[in-house]
């Protein structure tokens, strides 16, 4: 037990406590919780900076709206309805297809105008917010995830987090949900984290439940060396997504549409730390590095170099590859 | 909080025992069917001992206790008495928890005048006082001197005069010492104490001598000189006034018994503290009514409790429904006691659930289905308690004290972890605040804490300290270790790189 922690230690890896005292606490103030928090004004502070977003189709602030999602999502085939503050991606109904007058889950289950409407209730109640204070029902579009993640992901949408610190991008894993996560692309319900080569773009090690693995557990294709398209663009709009909320310690959710190129999904002021098991290594090498090179440039490319140079300089490939 | 253990001597531990002193004076008298008026000293400061309580037993007589010439006396007095009467004092006593700085009289008492002796008794004294004079270094040591060469067992002439045939041991003996010493300029005065012994009955009083050397009294022992006191020595009286009297009476007798018994040590400290009307004792929550007391003792165990549930979420890092609910449901435990607080609320909680599903399918909006929750939890309850009364399980009532919105809020949030995250992490999350609530209720039981938080509330600020130092704990929670296991000791034969 004790000599795993002092691994732990010289492997540089982060705690709960140490994140929540030593990043979360100094960097993240309080009031800008907001802008992250409530999906609606990330999504009016990214249009507004001129980052793409999936689209809104409609907002429902009450229950007596809720019968109105109908005619928000008249002619669409496919849309996310999801809680404007929502964590963990709690509450999330992905409907991916209309036979008649049912609405088709993610996973092949058919609704009824009624349940789905329930859901919207049930959003608005508060069930899946934070601290359970009443909220607002997002319908949105739905992301038509690309080609590359096919063989990898179960049904939802497979998404890209990356961790930026003061700016600079420090650690990225790619997301891809699982039976076991029904469709999400959370860690913590089951998914598969895959850690991603900051230089390259592409897959090293992957992650579920907290274990190592090497095959996706649905489908047993490989994880590793999966090149994610386009990550220099990727790694440049994550960058850009400090300006939009100032947050130190910023978790950057994106997706790549298949039509769209890279779209911010949501931001997290407390992103999770399972992004270290799936890198095989620990943050605090390149926070120390982010920190020792502060101040920082206000360019976000510059930003990014600063997050290559730390990547450059290490001789070690990650752990085990 | 040392001030407390010293000086009012609480006792940390709890059903500690102290051994409380009572002495009893039986004051008998032949009452001449006139007015009566008995007045009898009693004690004020009792030197080594501190006053717990005192009694007065006197039937058909009214009492009247007060200090006069610095002397604390009781008044009996009646208009009518006829034949035996018997009157009572009774005085609880308990060894002072700390050494007594002596009585430290603020008034110098004046010197004696130096008596005019009559020959032979002048030169005798002369000669005496002349030759202690000589060996002695302080007005101590002369005493002491003196009284050793006036007690010696073969006498010289002077001393046999100084004597008189005093029996020593004696009053009188003690005032022809003091007399004696007063040739010296010496200020001597004579006490009367009891010397505590269990069990002992018909005792009489011992004369003491003090002798004051300008800043402080001490014992000698009349007979042999010796400083200090005898051991359990209960001073009673400091005055040359008699130590009864009786107007109206004839064959007027005292007489003490001592007893000796074991006493909540907390008690006497209270009573300690009273006796000595101290700040200290006016902090303590005795000073509470009853009822009072007890939610107290409950309450200054939430803490504790909370100290449990800090240290498995910021230390272990176990997940808990809600921060607080294990210590309300540890709580409640306290009044089931621990199987069947266990028992029922797993039985609540998976009725509730299982209700809870069901109220799923009427798809309601959140506030009205969580008070449908609370019904149904409060039926439950009810039946739970109606059912153990039939079959005379009494434990059953005691549910009541469940934090039944609590429960109802444990409920909703298990259902929906059950929806987001499946059943596994549900059951995770419900067990985790069942042991964190099994944990807490076994620390919030523990009588030694509670004796001693109760006592000693000001503990307190040792936990918001310890709270304190964990809010600044930046390790790794016990569980992380395991999850990140990983990272530093991945399987090599599970992780190879990929082709």
């Amino acid at each position: 037990m004790l000599s795993r922690i002092r691994k732990l230690k010289a492997a540089g890896v982060v705690g709960i406590n140490n994140r929540n005292r030593g990043y979360i606490m100094p960097h993240n103030p309080r009031a800008l919780y907001a802008r992250v928090d409530d999906k609606v004004e990330t999504k009016r502070l990214a249009i507004a900076a001129g980052i793409a977003v999936p689209e809104l189709y409609g907002l429902i602030h009450a229950v007596r709206e809720a019968k109105d999602f109908e005619r928000m999502v008249e002619g669409r085939k496919d849309f996310v309805i999801k809680p404007a503050h929502g964590s963990g991606g709690k509450g999330i109904l992905v409907i991916t297809d209309r036979r008649r007058d049912m609405y088709i889950k993610g996973d092949g289950h058919a609704l009824t105008a009624a349940e789905v409407q329930h859901h919207i209730e049930n959003v608005l109640g508060g069930v899946y917010s934070l601290g359970g204070q009443p909220d607002q029902a997002i319908i949105e579009y739905r992301v038509k995830f690309d080609r590359v993640f096919e063989a990898v992901s179960y049904r939802g949408v497979p998404d890209i987090r990356v961790l930026v610190y003061r700016g600079v991008p420090a650690m990225a894993m790619l997301r891809l949900p699982t039976r076991s996560s029904d469709g999400r692309a959370n860690l913590h319900q089951g998914a598969v984290g895959a850690g991603i080569d900051m230089l390259t773009g592409a897959t090293t090690l992957a992650v579920c439940k907290n274990r190592r693995i090497v095959e996706h557990p649905d489908f047993g294709t490989p994880l590793g060396g999966l090149e994610i398209p386009g990550w220099p663009a990727l790694l440049l709009l994550a960058a850009r997504c400090h300006e939009l909320a100032p947050l130190g310690y910023l978790g950057v959710d994106m997706v790549l549409d298949a039509e769209l190129g890279p779209l911010i999904l949501e931001l997290n002021a407390r992103p999770g730390l399972g992004i270290q098991i799936a890198n095989g290594r620990g943050l605090r090498g390149v926070l120390n590095h982010i920190d020792a090179a502060a101040p920082l440039p206000t360019d976000a490319a510059a930003r990014v170099a600063v997050m290559r140079a730390y990547y450059e300089g290490l001789s070690d490939p990650p752990v085990d590859l | 909080m040392y001030a407390k253990i010293t000086r009012l001597g609480l006792p940390l531990l709890p059903h500690q025992l102290e051994q409380v002193w009572s002495v009893e004076a039986k004051i008998e008298f032949e009452a001449s069917r006139h007015a009566t008026v008995v007045d009898f000293d009693i004690p004020d400061k009792l030197g080594q001992f501190v006053r717990l309580d005192e009694y007065f037993i006197s039937r058909g007589y009214g009492l009247n206790v007060g200090i006069r010439d610095h002397d604390r006396r009781a008044e009996w007095s009646t208009r009518q008495a006829r034949g035996a009467q018997r009157l009572y004092y009774r005085l609880e006593a308990v060894p002072q928890s700390e050494d007594d700085p002596g009585e430290q009289s603020r008034h110098l008492p004046a010197p004696p005048n130096t008596p005019t002796y009559e020959e032979p008794l002048a030169s005798a004294i002369q000669d005496v006082l002349g030759d202690v004079r000589d060996e002695s270094a302080n007005v101590f040591t002369f005493v002491s001197q003196t009284l050793v060469k006036l007690n010696a067992q073969a006498p010289n002439d002077n001393v046999m005069i100084i004597r008189n045939n005093l029996e020593r041991g004696s009053e009188a003996w003690v005032d022809r010492l003091i007399y004696v010493l007063a040739g010296a300029n010496i200020t001597a005065r004579r006490v009367r104490g009891v010397i505590l012994e269990d069990r002992a009955a018909n005792q009489h009083l011992t004369p003491w001598l003090e002798v004051h050397n300008g800043t402080r009294w001490e014992g000698f022992d009349p007979q042999t000189g010796n400083r200090g006191y005898p051991e359990n020595f209960l001073r009673w009286s400091v005055s040359d006034e008699p130590l009864l009297r009786a107007e109206g009476g004839r064959n007027v007798n005292v007489s003490f018994s001592v007893s000796r018994y074991a006493k909540s040590p907390t008690m006497v400290a209270r009573a300690r503290g009273v006796a000595n009307d101290t700040f200290l004792a006016s902090t303590m929550l005795y000073n509470l009514p009853v009822n009072s007391q007890n939610v107290y003792r409950i309450l200054l165990m939430v803490p504790f409790g909370a100290l449990v549930v800090a240290f498995m979420r910021t230390i272990v890092g176990l997940p808990t429904l809600g921060t607080f609910m294990p210590i309300l449901v540890a709580i409640a435990f306290r009044e089931t006691e621990l199987a069947w607080g266990i028992a029922l609320f797993v039985l609540i909680t998976a009725s509730g659930l299982s209700l809870r599903f069901y109220l799923e399918r009427l798809q309601l909006l959140l506030v009205p289905r969580l008070c449908s929750v609370l019904v149904l939890v409060v039926l439950v309850m009810t039946i739970i308690s109606l059912v153990s009364a039939k079959l005379g399980i009494d434990k059953g009532f005691s549910i009541a004290l469940f934090p039944i919105v609590i429960l109802t809020m444990v409920i909703e949030r298990m259902s929906v972890i059950w929806e987001e995250s499946g059943p596994g992490q549900a059951l995770k999350e419900g067990l985790g605040s069942l042991s964190v609530a099994i944990l807490g209720y076994l620390v919030m039981k523990n009588e030694h804490l509670t004796h001693l938080v109760f006592l000693f509330p000001e503990s307190l600020l040792i936990l918001l300290a310890m709270f304190i130092l964990m809010g600044r704990y930046t390790g790794y929670r016990l569980l992380e270790v395991a999850r990140f296991k990983d990272i530093v000791e991945a399987p090599s034969s599970d992780a190879k790189p990929h082709p």
